[in-house]
């Protein structure tokens, strides 16, 4: 049966607007990345499917957000390379919207907004890039935030490793509390919010090369309503600080430096899993310079700690929570350990990277 | 954390350290060195000398394995890995070892295939998988880690694996214990002899150093509390007037050693005439080379090796760091121009090298301890 030429335009006509119903490519491609048709499907049955919302939706050059009359803004960014991409505990999509989450907390903020940009080696797999979109619309919806913007580029085969996520975030700052290493003296309490060690050692663990099982997970969560119960509870909170890469040892060698006063530490006091504890004496990694990624170090004054390790406690994600130090004057600049066994020693930034990429 | 925590409990500690007071006589001073690195690292990251009375110095031996390894050999080390053909494994320590034109590290930013290891059974490993590649393991330290490289060797022939080879650096205790009474530098007391070292070789080969240099050694373990009752041991010793081999470490060593380990040690390699340590220069019969029968895993012989000798930075005093004649902070460039970021000597690099212990550790300790003195 022979059509007009008039019958198939129609027919393509009503194809491409047919709205699409499944990514059917196994794997990225050149062109997913090329701004085109592919691009556009992916987009759509991807980006748009797991993390869509009105603003997302318009698929703009840019978001136009309206902020909050007279909030003051915290407005970070975060790039994700973990290896392996999926944990014990999560993975890149969810630690690519918790970081971001995370440090616009420790700013005192509530996030609101985030944007994503992935870096796709062709040859990846399309359902490993589904469960990594689905996992971060998950982790956006848990910490209350939007993703209203993104972009997407495609690399050839060996230019980049399999997945690369960059989020940027802004948050509104709804209080007066002014935290940072200035408004820190000496008496101030060092508190950590749980267990430290836990997400670098999962990860080690993960990567297979070491021959250890072991039942530990990540710990990666958005803390900032975390933070907002200790900001809410007390007015003394001086400083906040996610300690990830280079772990709780190096805010803290940061922290001495920057305010010039001495911290220290009490070893017995310091939060550490067994198996994180275990694992860090067999390969000889001190669990104070291990990634967390659910966890917060405050200072807080020393009227203000035992109300602050309350709220913290009452929180599911600070019931570990602990007062581990006190801010002295001396030694200015320097963060030391009163260790266990009666002796001291000097805790400074971790020189060198021994470990593999982790978050 | 069992098996741990016991021996760290400063309950303990407080309770040995009075005892040890106790035992120094008014007026003497004891300088007591540490052999290994081990010992250097759980002093400083215990704070085990705020335990001490003032009277007992610790001094840092040469038993670090990356401290010793010199600079040639890091040279050498290097040209193997450069070569395109070449996977080079090693320990991570030996990573960041500066050598004439950079470390391992920068040789891997130009494109070696520098990859770290845990074991040597992992580059053999690597080998395995990657059959059409030369997998060269970098093979350093003293008695404790050349079982293992032996074990490997054994296995790679067993295995008929000819993709993979050994670059030997393995280095003997007792040459440079010897080496280190022989020196008029140092006027010791006693030894913290070697915990794991003495696992493989057994604790007869230290009975010199009682009877020819007077001197009492107890073999200890790495847990602060196995090094705070070494010094005890010694110090009682030294009180009663007595200089023997005592073995505080029976939870692990045994006086025969480890049979089984030296025996696999005595098949694949034996001693090299002489061998150049970072620092204390050439000394004979201190190193081990693979055997004639294991030439085809012997990197030394199967591929090119430019075994030149490199002079030390003139900067670096790492020699007299390992003989514990200065202390990490006498160095001149110690902390200035030398730093765990940017090391000259080894001592700086290994976590078990006294210069980066005190560095990361000790500083503030160091520091009360020069205050005192000039007070």
């Amino acid at each position: 049966m022979s059509r007009t030429e008039e019958e198939v335009l129609d027919a393509i006509e009503k194809r491409r607007r047919r709205p699409h119903v499944k990514l059917m490519d196994k794997h990225i491609t050149l062109a997913h990345g090329a701004g085109g048709r592919s691009s556009h499907t992916l987009i759509e049955m991807v980006f748009l499917k797991e993390l869509g919302n009105p603003v997302l939706d318009g698929l703009g050059d840019a978001a136009v957000l309206q902020a909050p009359a007279g909030s003051r803004l915290a407005f970070t960014t975060d790039a994700s390379v973990v290896k392996p991409r999926f944990f014990p505990g999560g993975d890149i999509g969810e630690l690519a919207v918790n970081g971001t989450v995370n440090d616009l907390a420790m700013a005192g903020a509530r996030p609101l907004w985030l944007t994503a940009s992935f870096i796709l080696e062709e040859g990846l797999d399309t359902d490993e890039l589904i469960r990594v979109a689905q996992s971060m619309g998950a982790a956006a919806r848990r910490a209350g935030v939007t993703v209203v913007a993104g972009d997407t580029k495609v690399v050839e085969r060996g230019m980049a490793d399999g997945l690369y996520i960059t989020t940027a975030g802004v948050g509104v700052i709804d209080h007066d509390t002014n935290l940072s290493a200035a408004s820190v003296r000496p008496g101030d309490r060092v508190i950590v919010s749980g267990s430290i060690g836990d997400h670098g050692m999962a990860i080690m663990v993960a990567r297979g090369d070491l021959e250890l099982e072991t039942d530990l997970r990540s710990d990666t969560a958005p803390i900032h309503d975390l933070a907002a119960a200790l900001l809410s509870a007390t007015d003394e909170v001086r400083w906040l600080r996610d300690p990830t890469r280079g772990g709780v040892a190096t805010v803290l060698a940061e922290l001495a430096l920057a305010c010039e006063l001495g911290v220290v530490l009490d070893e017995a006091a310091l939060p550490i899993k067994d198996e994180v504890n275990g694992a860090c004496e067999i390969l000889g990694i001190d669990p104070l310079y291990v990634a967390n990624e659910g966890k917060l170090v405050a200072i807080v004054g020393a009227d203000g700690a035992n109300s602050a390790l309350a709220a913290l406690r009452a929180h599911p994600l600070g019931a570990d929570a602990a007062i581990v130090g006190e801010v002295r004057a001396d030694p200015p600049g320097m963060v030391l350990l009163e260790t266990a066994f009666g002796g001291s020693r000097v805790v400074d930034m971790l020189a060198g990277d021994p470990l593999p990429r982790i978050c | 954390m069992r098996f741990v925590d016991e021996y760290r409990s400063g309950e303990v500690a407080r309770r040995l350290a009075e005892q040890i007071a106790g035992l120094v006589e008014p007026g003497r001073h004891y300088k007591l060195m540490e052999v290994c690195g081990g010992h250097t690292h759980a002093i400083y990251k215990h704070g085990v000398e705020d335990l001490l009375p003032d009277e007992i110095e610790l001094v840092h031996g040469p038993g670090c394995p990356v401290c010793v390894i010199p600079m040639g050999r890091q040279d050498d080390a290097i040209a193997i890995a450069m070569d395109p053909e070449v996977i080079f494994t090693t320990f991570g320590d030996m990573l960041r070892v500066p050598a004439s034109d950079g470390s391992l590290l920068d040789a891997k930013a130009r494109g070696a295939d520098v990859r770290m290891v845990y074991s040597p059974l992992d580059a053999l490993r690597i080998a395995r998988e990657n059959p059409d590649r030369e997998v060269v393991f970098f093979a350093i330290g003293f008695e404790t880690t050349t079982p293992s490289t032996a074990v490997t060797l054994l296995r790679a022939r067993d295995e008929g694996i000819e993709n993979f080879s050994v670059f030997a650096n393995h280095v003997t205790i007792i040459p440079a214990i010897r080496s280190i009474l022989d020196s008029p530098d140092l006027r010791l007391q006693g030894f913290i002899g070697p915990g794991h070292v003495s696992t493989v070789i057994g604790n007869k080969p230290y009975e010199f150093i009682c009877r020819d240099y007077g001197l009492p050694i107890v073999v200890s373990g790495f847990e602060p509390l196995d090094v705070l009752q070494g010094v005890y041991m010694i110090m009682k010793q030294l009180s009663e007037g007595r200089a023997e081999v005592e073995n505080q470490y029976s939870r692990v060593v045994r006086p025969e050693g480890n049979p089984t380990a030296l025996r696999a040690i005595a098949k694949t390699m034996e001693l090299r005439t002489t061998f150049e340590w970072r620092g204390l220069g050439f000394i004979p019969q201190s190193a081990l080379k693979l055997r004639a029968e294991f030439a085809q895993w012997d990197a030394e012989v199967r591929r090119r090796v430019p075994g030149i000798r490199v002079a030390d930075p003139k900067a670096c005093q790492c020699g007299e760091v390992l003989k514990g004649v200065i202390k990490p902070w006498q160095c001149k460039v110690f902390g200035t121009s030398c730093t765990p970021d940017r090391p000259i000597g080894t001592c700086m690099v290994s976590s078990e090298g006294a210069c980066a212990a005190y560095y990361n550790y000790g500083r503030h300790a160091g520091r009360r301890t020069r205050e005192a003195a000039v007070r």
